[in-house]
């Protein structure tokens, strides 16, 4: 890792990249916000930043610190509330989700629920939140984590929120919106993405200074290999400078 | 004759922790007052007329953000302990863990946003006070609303397919009549008391929302009785002269409380900031059941209503949080 930035800025860089401008994407908590502030300032001015309790379309001028805070629809295009909005992406019009949970299978699906079982929890979870519905509907949806063996497991041990289930053709074969679910992972190692035939995790590209061995000793499961191994830009000056000085002055993230 | 049943396929184990019945909500529904009645009453009084332990209570938006955080405390200080509730919930859902006074709660989503998950809810769920929890996404909860609002017993949704969401849930998945595709039911949420905070209401308890509106309107129109606090009681000409900016009418509402600065330590959206350094010593805090006590004693318990709460609070840190108009 460079002395330049540290874990947490280059996962914001690098999922604020995956933004496109003009594009509505769902924003979470953290990692989501800090990176579509920036991406608002840098290559995706008209980002339509979503936020499930009704802001939509906010100038991400001051961070938010909850997903229905007043920032989220500072100077915003609309200001309603979640079945407007959840019921908008259930119709479609929601491009992009930015998620993330304590778990993460091959098939991209999340658990935010619980470590253990149901009857006997070991650790009790925040829960869903907006994520199954996020999941479900909107067309593609980016993971951002830390990687580890704990965290990237062959089975969660409570589906929360639906990646592709059980593999090609299950999120159809449930009921769910047909040709969307998991695009990206995005982590403090490397992106992923999704092969198109088996619908498992495939690693696309190292971040900078990171090794194959490393990611593969931090995944609990076979990762596909890419045809070929790209590694990602490092942040640049710009981008560092933007998040530090613009995003999060404050420093209540980075 | 074909068979024309519809196929169910999935039925979610979770239990229905508020089974309803839409002929007695119609039937109760046509009994409420729809005469302009001056419904204007403490935090108190409102609490113990409208709410009754082992009811099912439902609290909007969520802890931080336009939440009546005076009426929530005034459910702590009433000591109920026997309640249910949805728990679309931040801090108030996990103030109510905190003191006791859940036993069964339908759940999406519990903890504190930035802050993570607060030890007392973990306490209450892992050491079995709350006895029982259903799962929910945040979207079908304010559907389940949203079909109760409507009189229907359930919404056709697509979230929760496939998951364990939907597993440890009461929703079912059926058949659909239309597609032949399988479709989820969420069941309507029929609410005893609400609680929701706005920013400004008449004493009928007509009421205006700046701002996100979250689930308010499905919350509303799912109560059996609704208390209502706002930021400021105003004159129903003030009303007449907007009536688009109605979002809760005065026939849903059954108490209606003046209370500035009721969502402390949460924000009310362009009037005061969330007090930063309120939630983080009460996360804190959360760690140790020796000082969750003492924080439900100072902030709580010894406090007599919402004025004395505020006193506590001190003019100079509300003075700070509120914002400028521009």
């Amino acid at each position: 890792m460079s002395e330049r930035y540290n874990g947490t800025e280059l996962m914001i860089c690098l999922a604020s990249r995956v933004m496109v401008d003009g594009a509505t994407a769902f924003i979470g908590t953290g990692v989501p916000m800090l990176a579509a502030s920036l991406a608002q300032r840098m290559h995706a001015p008209n980002l339509v930043p979503i936020f499930e309790f009704g802001g939509t379309g906010a100038v991400l001028d001051k961070l938010p610190l909850a997903v229905g805070d007043m920032r989220t629809f500072n100077r915003a295009l609309l200001a309603s509330g979640i079945s407007d909005i959840m019921e908008a992406a259930q119709r479609g019009f929601v491009e992009f989700g930015f998620i993330g949970g304590a778990q993460i299978d091959p098939y991209g699906n999340l658990n935010t629920t619980l470590i253990g079982t149901p009857s006997k929890t070991k650790v009790r979870l925040p829960g869903s939140g907006g994520a199954n519905d996020i999941g479900s509907s909107v067309w593609r949806t980016i993971m951002i984590m830390r990687q580890s063996k704990r965290g990237f497991v062959p089975k969660v041990d409570f589906l929360t929120t639906p990646g592709y289930l059980d593999g090609p053709g299950a999120r159809e074969r449930a009921g769910l919106p047909a040709d969307c679910g998991p695009y990206r992972v995005v982590t403090n190692l490397c992106t992923m993405d999704f092969c198109p035939e088996t619908k498992r995790m495939r690693l696309m590209a190292l971040n900078p200074g990171v090794t194959l061995d490393e990611v593969v000793e931090n995944t609990g499961f076979e990762l596909l290999m890419p045809e070929e191994l790209k590694v990602n830009d490092e942040p640049t000056d710009e981008e560092l400078r933007i998040l530090r000085e613009e995003v999060d002055s404050e420093r209540l993230y980075i | 004759m074909t068979d024309k049943t519809i196929k169910v396929l999935q039925e979610g184990q979770g239990k229905l922790i508020q089974p309803f019945d839409l002929e007695e909500f119609r039937a109760h529904n046509r009994a409420r007052d729809k005469s302009l009645v001056d419904k204007r009453m403490t935090e108190a009084e409102a609490v113990s007329r409208f709410i009754t332990d082992g009811d099912y209570i439902a609290i909007e938006l969520y802890g931080t953000v336009r939440c009546p955080m005076s009426l929530t405390r005034e459910v702590v200080r009433q000591r109920f302990e026997n309640l249910k509730t949805a728990g679309q919930g931040v801090y108030e859902a996990d103030l109510l863990g905190a003191a006791d006074c859940c036993t069964e709660m339908d759940w999406t989503y519990i903890g504190l946003e930035v802050y993570g998950v607060s030890s007392n809810l973990r306490r209450a769920v892992e050491g079995g006070y709350v006895k029982e929890i259903c799962e929910w996404s945040n979207a079908a909860l304010a559907w389940r609303f949203k079909a109760a609002a409507m009189g229907v017993p359930f919404i056709p949704v697509r979230s929760m397919l496939g998951t364990d969401t939907l597993k440890y849930s009461a929703a079912k998945v059926i058949e659909c009549p239309f597609t032949g595709e399988p479709i989820c039911l969420i069941p309507a949420l029929v609410v005893d008391c609400g609680l929701i905070h706005v920013s400004r209401a008449d004493k009928y308890g007509n009421c205006q929302i700046d701002g996100i509106t979250g689930f308010a309107k499905e919350l509303a129109g799912a109560c059996k009785r609704l208390i209502v606090s706002c930021e400021e009681i105003v004159d129903t000409e003030l009303i007449r002269d907007q009536p688009d900016k109605t979002f809760i009418p005065w026939f849903q509402v059954d108490a209606v409380v003046e209370a500035p600065f009721g969502c402390h330590p949460g924000e009310m959206g362009r009037v005061y900031e969330r007090d930063e350094d309120h939630i983080k010593d009460y996360f804190t805090s959360s760690r140790d059941p020796e000082k969750v006590k003492a924080y439900l004693d100072k902030w709580i318990y010894s406090v007599k209503d919402h004025a004395g709460y505020l006193k506590l609070v001190g003019e100079e840190k509300l003075a700070a949080l509120r914002i400028e108009e521009a």
